[in-house]
């Protein structure tokens, strides 16, 4: 539904050049939710913005529902872009307009007659749970109550894509909750497919099925939430399963076990336990739900060298977990 | 004088002194927010860049705001003469009002053009909204309590230029405060002239006040 080929940005000011996205390719699938994570600064807002050309991209491609919009002017541009919602960080909203006003708006700028514009903002108000307050003005109402107003008036041309600018960075966490239970739920019941940005790795958890990580310009790792979590080198992973420092204490083996999926059904570490009699150490972990898979990760320690448990690790790895030994390479372990 | 001559002299003068600077204001009110709107629009990474356009016209609006009033009046003659007619009564004195007020109504309305948050710009333009629908239902629309009372302001220095009708044969409260008042010393007029323009002035103000406050839905 996305397509973003080797996007490139930079910003040239007086003395200097900034490259904000430096080469960048992804692509989001139909109905899909997918995050792009990184820290203020990663170049993430800029990536977002090229996306709808509100940035026109020094280099690369942006396809959606197979158009290349980069190949669009004017008039054209501009209908590409009533087909594409988007949401803010701070909300956007016009504050001399109620809230019915500002949901219009959109409905204005395409053209929709009047009776079937005020039909359509109740309808998109019903839809973010608002239709109470569709005469008051912004000013009067939450963040959150502001944030649903600024998703219906993204739906309001029935747009097939939604971009999210870290929407609910200026909410507090229960708001935030609720933002994004109503952003699954559009997703869901709508088939919308939405490309969000942020740098909150809860959002990442709660509603994303792909995500990307973004630093400097670049995405350093990219792919389904559930696969980036069973690889033990990602930066996802990390962030999102907290584990104490690796720091194995002399005639032990430190591994860490990630697993995905049905495996986190099974009992393996009492199974490993009894089947070779040993006193298994749980250090550190977290299992959760993301993107409806349960997915854990713990830091086990073993009684042992690294040398002396080759078969218990063997048997976790075919229990279908991912393990990573902590432990310094010693020189025959290196191989 | 006693205050039973002084009052015929009023009334006409407060006529003329309304009448001045209300037609200077409407022709103000219009070519202010045009140029206003420009400056704006055609500064850089603006709606509809232009950085030489701009340099222009900045360089005019702040010459046009440097001379004074009195000066200004004088130089513009033959262009007076041109536009009404005449150089000599109100409809000469409106000309160079509307010409002095226009580059100092412009910079205001800049100035409440630019308080508009740029996010509500930027989610109308990812709406697809056209550069007139945003100047128009974003801009001027969202500014509208910062451009009442800009030219709440605007209309308040106009009548202090009335003031200076009487130069180019205009009238009004500050020709008679100077005629007479100044001139005569006829401590009767002043303190009467004084007295109304200071009534108007109030009642512009609150007025302005009223309407923007109506206008600002916080």
């Amino acid at each position: 539904m996305i397509q973003i080929e080797k996007l490139r940005k930079v910003y040239r000011g007086r003395d200097r050049e900034v490259t904000a996205v430096d080469g960048v390719d992804l692509t989001v699938a139909e109905g899909e939710v997918f995050g792009v994570l990184g820290r203020s600064g990663a170049g993430k807002s800029t990536l977002l913005r090229c996306v709808n050309l509100l940035e026109r991209p020094d280099e690369g491609r942006v396809v959606i529902d197979g158009r290349d919009l980069l190949s669009l002017r004017g008039a054209e541009l501009r209908r590409a872009r009533q087909g594409i919602g988007m949401i803010h960080q701070h909300f956007g909203l016009l504050g001399s307009r109620t809230v019915a006003g500002n949901v219009a708006f959109p409905l204005e700028v395409m053209g929709v007659p009047r009776a079937e514009r005020a039909r359509r903002v109740a309808e998109l108000l019903d839809l973010v749970g608002l239709g109470d307050h569709a005469k008051a003005y912004p000013s009067r109402i939450s963040g959150g109550q502001k944030q649903r107003v600024g998703i219906a008036r993204a739906l309001a041309g029935r747009p097939k894509v939604l971009l999210s600018d870290e929407a609910t960075s200026a909410l507090d966490p229960e708001t935030t909750a609720s933002i994004l239970d109503l952003l699954r739920d559009l997703n869901r019941r709508l088939g919308l497919t939405i490309l969000l940005i942020t740098h909150e790795m809860d959002v990442v958890k709660s509603i994303c099925d792909s995500a990307a990580i973004m630093r400097d310009g670049r995405l350093t790792e990219s792919g389904p939430v559930p696969e980036l979590l069973a690889r033990p080198d990602s930066d996802l992973a990390r962030g999102l399963f907290p584990l104490p420092p690796a720091d194995p204490r002399e005639g032990t083996t430190l591994v860490e076990v990630t697993f995905v999926g049905s495996v986190a059904d099974e009992p393996f570490v009492s199974a490993l336990a009894r089947k070779y009699s040993l006193d298994v150490n749980i250090l550190g972990g977290a299992v959760e739900t993301v993107a409806g898979e349960r997915v854990g990760r713990l830091q086990l320690e073993l009684p042992g060298d690294p040398s002396l448990n080759a078969a218990q690790l063997a048997f976790l790895r075919e229990s279908g977990l991912t393990v990573t030994v902590l432990n310094p390479a010693t020189p025959e372990e290196a191989r | 004088m006693s205050w039973d001559e002084v009052t015929p002299l009023l009334w006409p003068a407060t006529v003329d002194t309304l009448v001045m600077t209300g037609v200077a204001t409407l022709f103000t009110a219009v070519l202010g927010l045009l140029l206003g709107v420009l400056l704006v629009v055609t500064e850089r990474g603006g709606l509809l860049p232009a950085p030489p356009v701009n340099r222009v016209l900045g360089l005019v609006v702040d010459i046009g705001r440097s001379l004074p009033f009195l000066i200004l009046m004088v130089a513009i003659i033959p262009f007076t003469r041109a536009v009404v007619g005449t150089s000599i009564g109100n409809a000469a004195a409106i000309v160079p009002l509307t010409v002095g007020a226009i580059p100092f109504y412009a910079r205001l309305v800049e100035i409440a053009l630019r308080e508009v948050d740029p996010g509500v710009v930027a989610a109308a333009n990812a709406m697809g909204a056209t550069r007139r629908e945003i100047v128009g239902k974003v801009l001027l629309r969202e500014a509208r309590p910062g451009l009442v009372s800009g030219l709440t302001v605007t209309v308040i220095a106009l009548i202090g230029y009335t003031a200076m009708a009487g130069t180019v044969g205009g009238g009004g409260l500050g020709n008679l405060a100077v005629v007479y008042g100044y001139e005569r010393f006829e401590t009767k007029v002043m303190v009467a002239t004084v007295a109304l323009l200071v009534v108007i002035v109030l009642a512009v103000q609150a007025i302005g006040d009223l309407v923007a406050r109506r206008l600002t839905h916080k």
